[in-house]
C-alpha cells in the first residue's frame, strides 16, 4: 500500500514538475510573442513611402521618414564589415591552419572574452583613441565600434568552420604541390564558405541593431551627412532618440523603424539558416 | 575532435608566399589580443584622474555631482547590481524550466521549433526591448501592476511609493525578457550534451522522467548551466539601452522596486557625450572600467565553466 502511495507520489510529481516546465516555456513566449505583435502591428502603420524617402521633421511637424539613418546604418555596417571582415576571417584561418598550442587558445579566449564586453564599453574606447584624437563625433568611428564588436564573432564562428573542413583535403591539396597559403585561400576557406557565410550574416545582424557603442562615435544626425568623419544618422540611433522623446509621431517612427530593423534582422537570420543548410 | 585536428606539416623553406601569408594571419590573430589589452589599457588610462582623485571611496560614495566635480558611484553600482541579481533569478529558473521543456518534455518538432523562435528573439536588438518597454510595458506597470503590488503588498519596503511606471521593476522586467533566450540557448547546448545512456540507466531504474531529469540530467549539466547563468549575468550587468530606457534613470539607493532607479551602463549612455569637464568624463570612464572588470571576470568563469562541458566529464553521474 505504501509503495503504491509513495508511487502515486512520484508520478504526481513528476506531472507537477512537467506542468511547471511547460508553464515556463509558456511564461518565456508570452512576452516575446507580445512584442513581436506590438511591432508588427505598431510598425505597419507608420510605413509608407514617406517613411523610406524623408529625412525626420522638425519636432511638432507631422510626417517624415528615416531615410538618412537607413543610408547612414548601411554605411556603418559596409565599413565596419570592410575592417573586420579581414581580420575575422584571416585571424580564423591562422587558427585553423597554423595555430596550435597555448597561442591559439589564448587567442581564441580573448576572443570569447571580447565577445562579452558590455557594447557601450566598445564605444567608450573608441571615443578615446578616435574620437577625442580626430576632434569630433564622425562615421569612421562609429564603423570601427561596430568592427571591434564582429570581430570576435566571425573569427570563432569562421574557426568551427574551417575545422569541419577535412584535413585529408588539405593534405590532398599539399600533396599536389600546392603552397599553404593558397591551400588555406583556396581549398579550406572556398570549402567552408557556406558556413563561413552564416557566421558573417550572424555577426552583420549584431551589428544592425547596436546602439550603444554608436552614441559617443558616430553620435547620430538629423540630417544627411556627407563625409564620412562627420556624425552620422544610424536607425538604432533613431529608433532610442524617437522612443524618448515625447511626441507621438516621432513614436510612429520609432516603431517603424523597429519593424523594419526586425525584418531585416529576421531575413539575414533565415538567410544564415539557408547557408547553413546548404552544406549538409 | 576538432581540437586535435592542428597541423602537423612543416612549411617548406623558400615558398615566400607561405611566410607572407602567415604572418599576415598571425598579425591579425594576434590583434584580438591586442584589442582586448588595448581597451583594458584604455579604460585605466583614461579614468586615471579620477582613481586617483577620488580613491576607494569613488565605489563607497553616493555623491554624483557634475557642478561640485564630486563623484561617487554607489547609486549606479546599486542600480546594477539589484536589478541584474532580481533579473537573473527570474531569468533563471524560467530559462532552465524552458531548456528543459524543450529538450526532454516537447515532442521533437514543438520542441525544436520552440527553440528556434527563442534563438531568433535572443537576436532582436536591445533598443527594440527598449522601445517596447517605454512604450507599451511601462505604461502598462503604472497602470495595472504597480497599484495592484501597492495595494496588496505595500506593506513591505519593496513595494512602497508612486506607480512611475519607469522603475526598478521595470528595469528588472524588461532584463529578464532579454536574457532568458539567452541563458535559454546556452542550457539547451548543454542538456543535449548530456548522453543518451545516462538518461536511459536511470530509466532502467525505474525513475519517473522528472526523477530522470533530476538525477540523471541536471547534475551533469549543473556546472554547464551554471556557466549559463553567469554569462546571462554578464549580458544584463552591461544592458545599457533598454535598461536606460525603462529604469527613470534618478540616481538613488531605495528599496522599493518601484522607484526610479539608475544603472552604470545608463549613466555613461546619458552623460558621457556630454560629460561637462575632464574630471566627469574620467569618473565616467572609472564607473565603464569597474563595469569591464566585473564582465571580464563574469566571463572568465562562465568560459571556464562551460568549457568544462564541452570537454565531457570523464565518469558517470557526478
Amino acid at each position: 500500500m505504501i509503495a503504491v502511495n509513495s508511487l502515486f507520489g512520484r508520478k504526481t510529481k513528476d506531472r507537477l514538475m512537467t506542468a511547471l516546465m511547460a508553464a515556463a516555456t509558456a511564461l518565456v513566449l508570452l512576452p516575446l510573442g507580445m512584442i513581436f505583435f506590438h511591432i508588427v502591428r505598431m510598425g505597419i502603420g507608420s510605413i509608407n513611402l514617406d517613411f523610406f524617402i524623408h529625412i525626420p521633421q522638425p519636432t511638432g511637424e507631422a510626417g517624415g521618414g528615416i531615410a538618412n539613418g537607413m543610408v547612414g546604418s548601411f554605411l556603418l555596417i559596409v565599413i565596419a564589415s570592410l575592417i573586420g571582415l579581414p581580420i575575422g576571417i584571416l585571424g580564423a584561418i591562422y587558427l585553423a591552419d597554423y595555430g596550435g598550442g597555448p597561442t591559439s587558445t589564448v587567442i581564441r579566449f580573448s576572443a570569447d572574452v571580447l565577445a562579452g564586453i558590455p557594447s557601450i564599453i566598445t564605444g567608450m574606447v573608441v571615443y578615446a583613441l578616435l574620437v577625442v584624437p580626430l576632434h569630433g563625433f564622425s562615421a569612421l568611428a562609429g564603423a570601427v565600434a561596430l568592427a571591434l564588436i564582429m570581430i570576435p564573432i566571425v573569427l570563432r564562428t569562421t574557426e568551427e568552420q574551417l575545422k569541419m573542413v577535412p584535413i585529408t583535403l588539405r593534405e590532398a591539396s599539399l600533396a599536389l604541390g600546392v603552397p599553404l597559403w593558397r591551400t588555406s585561400l583556396k581549398v579550406t576557406l572556398r570549402s567552408a564558405m557556406t558556413g563561413v557565410m552564416t557566421g558573417i550574416l550572424l555577426a552583420i545582424a549584431r551589428i544592425a541593431g547596436e546602439t550603444a557603442p554608436l552614441l559617443f562615435t558616430a553620435l547620430g544626425n538629423q540630417f544627411w551627412s556627407r563625409k564620412l568623419t562627420q556624425p552620422i544618422a544610424a536607425l538604432p540611433l533613431q529608433i532610442f532618440s524617437f522612443a524618448i522623446a515625447p511626441y507621438e509621431d516621432w513614436h510612429r517612427l520609432a516603431w517603424g523603424g523597429a519593424l523594419l530593423l526586425v525584418v531585416v534582422m529576421f531575413g539575414l537570420s533565415l538567410a544564415a539558416r539557408y547557408f547553413g543548410r546548404i552544406k549538409h | 575532435m576538432p581540437e586535435e585536428q592542428s597541423p602537423s606539416w612543416k612549411l617548406e623553406k623558400g615558398i615566400k608566399g607561405d611566410f607572407v601569408f602567415k604572418g599576415l594571419t598571425a598579425l591579425f590573430a594576434f590583434s584580438i589580443l591586442a584589442i582586448l589589452l588595448l581597451m583594458v589599457a584604455e579604460m585605466v588610462l583614461a579614468s586615471l584622474p579620477a582613481i586617483r582623485k577620488f580613491g576607494w571611496s569613488f565605489i563607497f560614495d553616493r555623491q554624483w555631482d557634475a557642478v561640485q566635480e564630486s563623484f561617487g558611484a554607489l547609486a549606479y553600482i546599486w542600480g546594477s547590481v539589484v536589478s541584474s541579481i532580481l533579473a537573473l533569478l527570474l531569468a533563471a529558473p524560467l530559462s532552465i524550466g524552458t531548456a528543459l521543456f524543450v529538450t526532454e518534455i516537447a515532442p521533437k518538432r514543438i520542441g525544436s521549433a520552440i527553440a528556434a523562435l527563442v534563438e531568433l528573439l535572443a537576436a532582436i536588438p536591445s533598443v527594440i526591448y527598449g522601445l517596447w518597454g517605454i512604450l507599451v510595458m511601462a505604461p502598462w506597470l503604472q497602470r495595472t501592476v504597480e497599484p495592484f503590488l501597492i495595494k496588496h503588498f505595500g506593506f513591505l519596503p519593496f513595494f512602497q511609493g508612486a506607480p512611475y511606471g519607469v522603475s526598478m521593476l521595470a528595469a528588472i522586467f524588461i532584463m529578464t525578457i532579454m536574457v532568458v533566450p539567452i541563458i535559454t540557448s546556452i542550457a539547451k547546448e548543454v542538456l543535449l550534451a548530456v548522453p543518451q545512456s545516462q538518461k536511459e540507466a536511470a530509466i532502467a531504474l525505474g525513475a519517473t522522467r522528472w526523477e530522470m531529469l533530476r538525477i540523471a540530467v541536471l547534475p551533469y549539466g549543473k556546472s554547464g548551466i551554471m556557466g549559463a547563468v553567469i554569462l546571462g549575468f554578464g549580458r544584463v550587468i552591461g544592458e545599457t539601452m533598454a535598461v536606460t530606457m525603462v529604469i527613470g534613470n534618478t540616481p538613488q539607493i531605495s528599496l522599493s522596486l518601484l522607484n526610479p532607479a539608475y544603472t552604470m551602463p545608463s549613466v555613461i549612455a546619458n552623460e558621457f557625450a556630454e560629460a561637462s569637464s575632464k574630471l566627469h568624463s574620467a569618473a565616467l570612464m572609472e564607473i565603464g572600467l569597474i563595469l569591464l572588470v566585473v564582465t571580464l571576470i563574469i566571463n572568465i568563469l562562465a568560459r571556464f565553466l562551460l568549457w568544462g562541458v564541452s570537454r565531457g566529464p570523464a565518469g558517470g553521474i557526478k
